[in-house]
């Protein structure tokens, strides 16, 4: 898959959890711009997990703040 | 000279927790008791004590076997504090192993049946050593979503890969297990009753599964040592699984009723966690008297079995009692010696605590971050000296304290 793949796949299963419909680009942060909680995170890293058969241990997810650095990690573990 | 000493303005470390500090002000200007700052002047019996002024059931303090006044339990100490003094003033592994350090190591390993145990300072240090002594950099970490804090905390310290899995649940434990690389390291750690909500873990499942995925196997069973499974050996024992646990980790503070942590395990090295786990070789050894008391209260415990029969009933008569009240409890069924009861809010909830208190009666308030999803409880831990005439005297209370803040 390419970045711009693994970006739209994501795209679709952040909706349910954007729940103000922020427009979303590269610099969005999870916790500022989309008021993600710790909860949020948990359930939409297990659906990034589960769409891509990957592991996003939580010191992978502790370097990701905003969706740019979500969609490369993610295209990066799906290569390995 | 002084000038440029001076110029340089201090980034105060502390603001980073103002937004704490505002919401612990609001919450006492709305006249509250502090909720975080209880003093126990007095206390009578393992239910009873006088707090804040005020004769109170204590129905919080996880003693859930009684033992913090039992006679013999205290003579031991007593004993053990005369002969051998008020402190060890040193590390295990150096001038801290007396008689009793060895003695209560060998109580656990009678209780549980096993080969090994070791004692820690409190169970926080137990799970911190043990968990970041296992598994180290390259290593993986299973855990559940709603692990304590000191097993999130010997994560961190062994920087090994920590893969959370959404409490209880079966499958998406299996789901991780698979994903993770061939060949690396991996220990699954589960808890026998999770705190929070007193719910039990479907350990029977997981472990199996744990097992088929060549993982190692921990299980904390903090809050059920000493009355779940035949023989009070926890959850693990009470669904058939603990030969198939590789290490058990638990407390004294709890139904032995002093302090102190615990690993026990059939591992043929594990002995070696002596020497390689600092938070077990960088500390003091406990004092004596505990060790004499906590070996006493152990050994007492392997018969505890009436009264381990009188707890469940408690459990069972305040959680239907608390439903049928109208209350919302975290689990539907009693699973421990825990019910949780939902606030609907952390302003009413520190309220309800409150009137609780004023009635006499002790509970646990806990917040968010400790409680998973943003939840504020009135957690109740029930104990086996509570007579069945103070469970209803609770009942009471809560209800008129429940009527009075409009939550029932």
């Amino acid at each position: 898959m390419t970045p711009a793949d693994v970006d739209n796949r994501i795209r679709a299963l952040v909706e349910p959890f954007n729940k103000k419909g922020i427009a979303i680009e590269d610099a969005t942060t999870f916790a500022g711009d989309l008021e993600f909680d710790s909860l949020t995170v948990m359930d939409f890293v297990a659906e990034i997990e589960d769409a891509f058969d990957v592991i996003i241990s939580m010191n992978q997810q502790a370097e990701i703040e905003n969706w740019g650095q979500l969609v490369a990690a993610v295209h990066k573990l799906q290569d390995s | 000279m002084s000038e440029t000493l001076t110029t340089a303005q201090p980034v105060d470390l502390l603001s980073k927790f103002d937004p704490i500090i505002q919401t612990r002000e609001q919450l006492l200007a709305a006249g509250v008791e502090d909720p975080f700052n209880l003093v126990m002047e007095q206390v009578l019996s393992p239910t009873r004590a006088i707090c804040n002024g005020r004769d109170t059931i204590l129905l919080g303090t996880y003693n859930y076997m009684g033992m913090t006044f039992d006679p013999d339990v205290i003579a031991a100490g007593k004993e053990a504090m005369e002969s051998f003094g008020a402190g060890t003033t040193g590390s295990r592994v150096l001038n801290g192993t007396f008689r009793d350090h060895r003695d209560v190591e060998a109580a656990l390993r009678e209780f549980y049946g096993m080969d090994h145990a070791m004692v820690f300072s409190t169970g926080y240090q137990a799970n911190l050593g043990i968990i970041s002594t296992l598994a180290g950099k390259g290593d993986y970490i299973i855990l559940d979503i709603d692990s304590h804090a000191s097993i999130y905390d010997g994560c961190a310290m062994g920087k090994a890969e920590v893969v959370p899995f959404k409490h209880n649940d079966i499958e998406a434990l299996e789901k991780r297990l698979k994903r993770i690389p061939e060949g690396a390291g991996k220990l699954v750690v589960l808890e026998g009753v999770y705190s929070m909500m007193g719910d039990v873990a479907p350990l029977k499942e997981m472990v199996r599964i744990a097992k088929e995925n060549g993982a190692m196997v921990l299980v904390d069973e903090a809050h059920s040592m000493g009355f779940i499974g035949e023989h009070g050996r926890g959850v693990a024992e009470e669904q058939g699984v603990l030969d198939d646990v590789d290490f058990i980790i638990g407390t004294f503070s709890k139904s032995v009723g002093t302090v102190g942590g615990f690993c026990v395990s059939n591992h043929p090295k594990f002995e070696v966690m002596r020497l390689v786990c600092r938070p077990y070789v960088f500390t003091a050894a406990l004092p004596p008297s505990v060790m004499a008391s906590s070996a006493t209260s152990i050994r007492k415990l392997m018969h505890g079995g009436n009264k381990r029969a009188h707890l469940w009933e408690n459990s069972r008569t305040l959680h239907k009692g608390l439903i049928d009240l109208g209350f919302k409890l975290g689990t539907e069924t009693p699973q421990s010696a825990i019910i949780a009861v939902i606030m609907p809010d952390l302003e009413r909830g520190a309220m309800m605590w409150e009137a609780l208190l004023k009635e006499g009666l002790y509970v646990n308030l806990a917040r968010p971050p400790a409680t998973p999803a943003g939840m504020t409880l009135l957690r109740c831990s029930l104990c086996a000296e509570h007579s069945a005439e103070q469970v209803q005297t609770i009942l009471g209370m809560f209800e008129r304290a429940g009527k009075a803040i409009g939550i029932i």
